[in-house]
């Protein structure tokens, strides 16, 4: 029999263990029953953990030993720009005078910090070609959301309240039409045409009085620059629309061509993708907007403003959408960005977008004899190749990026776009070298023909991890989602 | 893929078994087969008034979700709750495996769905 | 070139001309002519790293900060202690540097610690199911409104004025956007009045919405609340401060179908108001209409226990326009710090940070009260947070305490008019006899 698996915090609990000690009380005690009346406390205590320090911290260790980041290797998961997250960012983000500084501190306390927030949002708008950013929104999907309120808010306070509709392309990311739904619009899908890019003429059949905007990322979610986006621009434009930029994929374009100069009106920027903020797992992330001038009364409050005196936050700004989080955003990732935008400076990001967009070329020109490329024309900083081959021969993509796992790699994006069947998106951004790029080719080269050899080998995999593939269907039908004594 | 002789089908890939006027709805063969592994399913409230097209319930896998629409109109009379605790039967036995029984109110509606030999025509020209 | 570039300059030509290209600029023909950039960005000169650290240090030096600054400030954001484990647990590249854990047999370190995390974030509220996390407690509060709205298929929430005006901020921008009302009730000797909320209940509202602590730090009575909602089909949001519910009646006990609150008291830094976390749990009939990634138990293939994201049909990268919500993130790292916390801290030790907070808390509103400068606003129990009138101005007060190195508390005449000389303060297990006895001190001899 097995032995049973007790590695849950909560089965290392032991009574009566700790792991703190706090101080004794300084101020006369009085019982809890005579300062909060007894009908407002607890019946039942909370039953969380009671271990040692060093339990907890073997356990956050073993726990941690279970992961793969980007200091563990290559993780070129498309959409996703894992690049390296410099050790410096992370120490000025942890300076005290940023990490304890309390929101409402009066302003003449907290210049440094808000000297940074308007810096890091000239800077960007600097980058993006836009007029003014906020740095509010906590996360990409947020970010769409708060550039979606903008347009909505810009159009009904010129009186125009027909506005319902937005477009989105059928590559775009699930947020686009999720984000367009929550702010109170209808979602109509613009199909691709034959290159990869938005079909005009069925963008044109699209566009009417009713249209509030077009979302787009660029390069798209194939990799691929929009050839056509000054008609685009032309087209949404001419029918009183406002053109969104999607900013997942800026670090292909970054210093070389600024959104704002495309004709978009509206941008969000993934801090955690193209400025090396940290992902933390899944967050904290940080999805700034920046507006063209027609746009910054509807900003969201407070602005961050100068004058003689210095820094200070307005909140006076009757059009603005209001607030869509508390305080100021995600302060601590700001700080990670501005540290990494003044490390690159005036002529770095050129570099980075061409480095980038390199590194893509040349695992699809290395890999495209193995794999199926569905899209063959240059790509931007990351390609997208079809497991349809490989499928035929009896392995799927999920089975090639779960192979890829025994050869030590974090797996590219699988499955998407959707208009890709197979899809396998590959991103290996800037900060690889060539001698990782070519390792990792072998390793998709050799797994293609593992597949040709011996399939089983490959739908079997992983075999070289901490758990083996999982049971989803199980975690679904079944959910649980908290652990029961 | 399997159909079954004598039922009625939408090109949205549902079921009809008629009963008098009675109507049992679930999804096909070919419908389960291209969701996979069904880990949960959304039954409609008895009692609900649906017209053809309307959504009748959601059909989950793991990594999708569809919508069942209704292809004929109704009150739903029953649901199969069985389902809740069981969505795997409908990747078992998915011609058994009804979703909701609907009272017609309109019996014409029949005529515009397939039967099971046009049901297989229109899957192979769709693929 | 930029340190964080590997590949050299021949490197660089080598793949070229494998690509078959003669420059880079090849690659990115596909962009027109007419957006190129064709200056430099206007940015500063790079910055080598030993000039990075000196610029923003100094940067940092003009702020004043809670290690050589005694605050007393609160409203939303607290100055507890952070044990030295969480930032060592939170430092190590394997959490940090992670994605999203898509990958499940190369995530199980994020997936368990998140598992762990929902499972003592449902001890804590007394709920049945926990997400991942959400933006900050504000927005979590937001969606909590609009699920509200989507289960009891209603247009309207009811919300107190005692809730914090930020948090109300952003429920209003998300309602006005998403197209459901938010209706304020008002507020009696700092609290809920119960009166005005029977009188706004109606068959449109789908939820009312408590806030425990209020923002004026006074305890509220969910079990009233609850009563008059769910008479009216109504859900009941509590929006809760997760060290208080180490002893406070747990949302969960007190009838309320969702708990939300923020979580950045739970071993994440003040960092000027983020990054922080909001905790979401419900009941569990509600488990499948939650916003936001969740994590559940399986096994393997070959039955050992695991954890993967789950439920994932709610979401946008499914769902798309249907999804329950857009978010597509969590604050993984901020939740691991909050696991870490309630980890170390433990089932006594956040009981004792609780108790701690509540005494000195106390003993700072009597010696105040004691100096004759300063009113009870109200008469209602309170946890580590409560209001003061002073008799003079507040703001001038605050600017006195900053000479003396004490942050003041917040200044509710910013946000209430009718407080406007209201002074509402925080004090956390932090604070020593000695600080306190300062404050005391200082705000006498002003």
């Amino acid at each position: 029999m097995k032995k049973k698996d007790k590695s849950l915090i909560f089965e290392m609990s032991v009574p009566g263990r700790k792991a703190v000690t706090l101080p004794d009380c300084d101020v006369p005690y009085t019982d809890i029953s005579n300062l909060i009346p007894g009908k407002f406390i607890r019946e039942t205590e909370a039953e969380l953990p009671e271990v040692s320090e060093v339990d907890a911290v073997r356990h956050y260790t073993r726990l941690s030993q279970m992961n793969y980041g980007v200091d563990s290797g290559f993780y070129p998961l498309g959409s996703c720009t894992m690049k390296y997250n410099p050790k410096v960012n992370e120490d000025m983000a942890n300076l005290d005078g940023f990490a304890k500084v309390h929101p409402y501190q009066p302003e003449e306390t907290v210049q440094g910090c808000l000297e940074l927030l308007y810096e890091t949002d000239r800077m960007l708008s600097e980058i993006t070609g836009m007029d003014r950013v906020s740095l509010q929104p906590a996360a990409g999907a947020h970010g769409e959301m708060t550039g979606l309120m903008i347009i909505k808010a810009y159009h009904e306070n010129r009186g125009d309240f027909k506005r319902k509709k937005i477009i989105v392309p059928d590559s775009a990311h699930g947020t686009n039409p999720a984000s367009a739904a929550i702010t109170g619009f209808d979602v109509s899908e613009v199909k691709s045409d034959e290159r990869g890019g938005v079909d005009i003429e069925a963008l044109k059949s699209l566009m009417n009085d009713e249209v509030a905007g077009l979302m787009l990322t660029n390069p798209n979610t194939l990799g691929l620059f929009e050839e056509n986006i000054v008609k685009i621009a032309e087209v949404v434009h001419a029918a009183g629309g406002l053109l969104y930029y999607d900013g997942a994929n800026a670090n292909a374009i970054v210093g070389i061509s600024r959104p704002g100069d495309m004709g978009f009106d509206v941008v969000h920027l993934n801090l955690h993708k193209t400025f090396s903020t940290p992902h933390g797992g899944g967050g904290p992330g940080s999805g700034p907007v920046g507006v063209k001038k027609d746009l910054i009364p509807f900003l969201p409050e407070p602005v961050i403003e100068k004058n003689e005196s210095g820094y200070y936050l307005d909140y006076n700004r009757p059009l603005s959408i209001g607030k869509v989080r508390s305080f100021y955003g995600n302060f601590g990732v700001v700080v990670k960005a501005y540290a990494y935008i003044c490390s690159l400076g005036a002529n770095g990001f050129k570099d980075v977008a061409q480095t980038s967009v390199l590194n893509a070329n040349y695992i699809m020109h290395k890999l495209k004899e193995y794999y199926k490329l569905p899209y063959d024309r240059i790509c931007m900083h990351e390609v997208v190749f079809s497991g349809q081959k490989q499928k035929d021969m009896g392995a799927s993509t999920l089975d090639i990026a779960k192979r890829l796992l025994d050869y030590g790699y974090h797996p590219p994006t699988i499955y998407f776009p959707l208009i890709v069947k197979e899809a396998l998106m590959i991103e290996p951004t800037e900060t690889e070298s060539k001698e990782t790029l070519d390792e990792f080719i072998d390793a998709m080269i050799k797994i293609s023909e593992e597949i040709k050899e011996e399939p089983e080998k490959v739908k079997g995999a992983p075999y070289t991890t901490s758990v083996l593939r999982l049971d989803e269907a199980k975690a679904a039908r079944d959910p649980k989602l908290i652990h029961t004594q | 893929m399997k159909t079954v002789e004598g039922l009625k089908y939408s090109k949205e890939h549902e079921w009809v078994k008629v009963d008098g006027n009675k109507a049992y709805i679930g999804i096909t063969d070919h419908a389960q087969n291209s969701l996979g592994e069904i880990v949960f399913v959304e039954l409609p409230e008895t009692g609900a008034e649906l017209n053809s097209g309307d959504v009748l319930g959601v059909v989950e896998s793991v990594k999708a979700a569809s919508d069942v629409y209704t292809p004929v109109s109704g009150v739903v009379a029953e649901v199969n709750e069985e389902l809740e605790e069981s969505p795997e039967k409908i990747n078992e036995a998915p011609y058994e495996s009804w979703i909701a029984v609907l009272e017609l109110s309109d019996l014409s509606e029949l005529d515009k769905l397939l039967d099971a030999g046009e049901y297989e025509k229109y899957c192979k020209e769709e693929a | 070139m930029s340190a964080y570039i590997p590949n050299t300059a021949s490197q660089k030509h080598k793949m070229l001309s494998e690509i078959g290209v003669a420059s880079v600029d090849d690659l990115f023909s596909d962009i027109p002519e007419s957006v190129r950039l064709k200056r430099k960005l206007d940015l500063p000169e790079a910055k080598p790293e030993m000039e990075l650290v000196r610029h923003m240090s100094q940067m940092a030096r003009k702020n004043c900060n809670t290690d050589e600054y005694t605050c007393f400030l609160g409203a939303g954001a607290y100055d507890h202690y952070i044990p030295s484990v969480v930032r060592h647990i939170i430092s190590r590249q394997e959490f940090y540097t992670a994605y999203t854990p898509y990958q499940p047999e190369i995530s199980q370190g994020t997936l368990q610690a998140i598992f762990e995390y929902q499972t003592m974030i449902c001890r804590l509220t007394g709920m049945d199911v926990s997400n991942a996390s959400m933006y900050d407690g504000a927005s979590a509060l937001a969606e909590a409104a609009s699920m509200a709205c989507s289960v009891t298929r209603r247009k309207e929430v009811l919300i107190p004025e005692c809730v914090h005006p930020e948090y109300r901020e952003v429920l209003s921008t998300y309602a006005r956007f998403a197209g459901y009302k938010v209706v304020v009730s008002s507020i009696k000797d700092g609290r809920t009045d119960i009166n005005d909320i029977e009188s706004k209940i109606s068959d449109d509202t789908a939820a009312v919405i408590i806030q425990n602590p209020n923002f004026f730090g006074a305890i509220e009575d969910i079990e009233e609340m609850e009563e008059i909602a769910h008479k009216n089909k109504s859900l009941v949001i509590a929006c809760c401060d997760p060290i208080s519910l180490a002893i406070l009646k747990s949302p969960g006990e007190a009838g309320a179908d969702i708990a939300v609150g923020e979580g950045q008291s739970l071993g994440n830094p003040l960092s000027y108001g983020g990054p922080y976390l909001g905790f979401f749990a419900a009941k569990k009939e509600l488990m499948r209409k939650m916003p936001g990634r969740i994590v559940g138990e399986t096994v393997d293939r070959e039955g050992k226990r695991g954890f993967v994201l789950t439920l994932q049909t709610r979401e946008q990268h499914i769902r798309r326009e249907k999804a329950t919500s857009n978010i597509c993130s969590n604050q993984s790292l901020n939740a691991l710090s909050a696991a870490v916390y309630l980890t170390v801290m433990g089932k006594k030790g956040l009981k004792e940070v609780a108790l701690l907070s509540a005494q000195k808390a106390h003993y700072a509103y009597e010696q105040l009260i004691k100096t004759g400068l300063f009113e009870p606003a109200f008469n209602m129990p309170f946890f580590r947070e409560f209001v003061l009138r002073y008799k003079y101005d507040v703001a001038e007060l605050n600017k006195k305490l900053i000479e003396k190195k004490i942050i003041g508390g917040y200044e509710l005449g910013k946000t209430y008019p009718d407080l406007k000389d209201g002074w509402l303060l925080a004090v956390t297990e932090k604070r020593t006899r000695e600080d306190i006895d300062r404050l005391v001190r200082e705000v006498v001899s002003l």
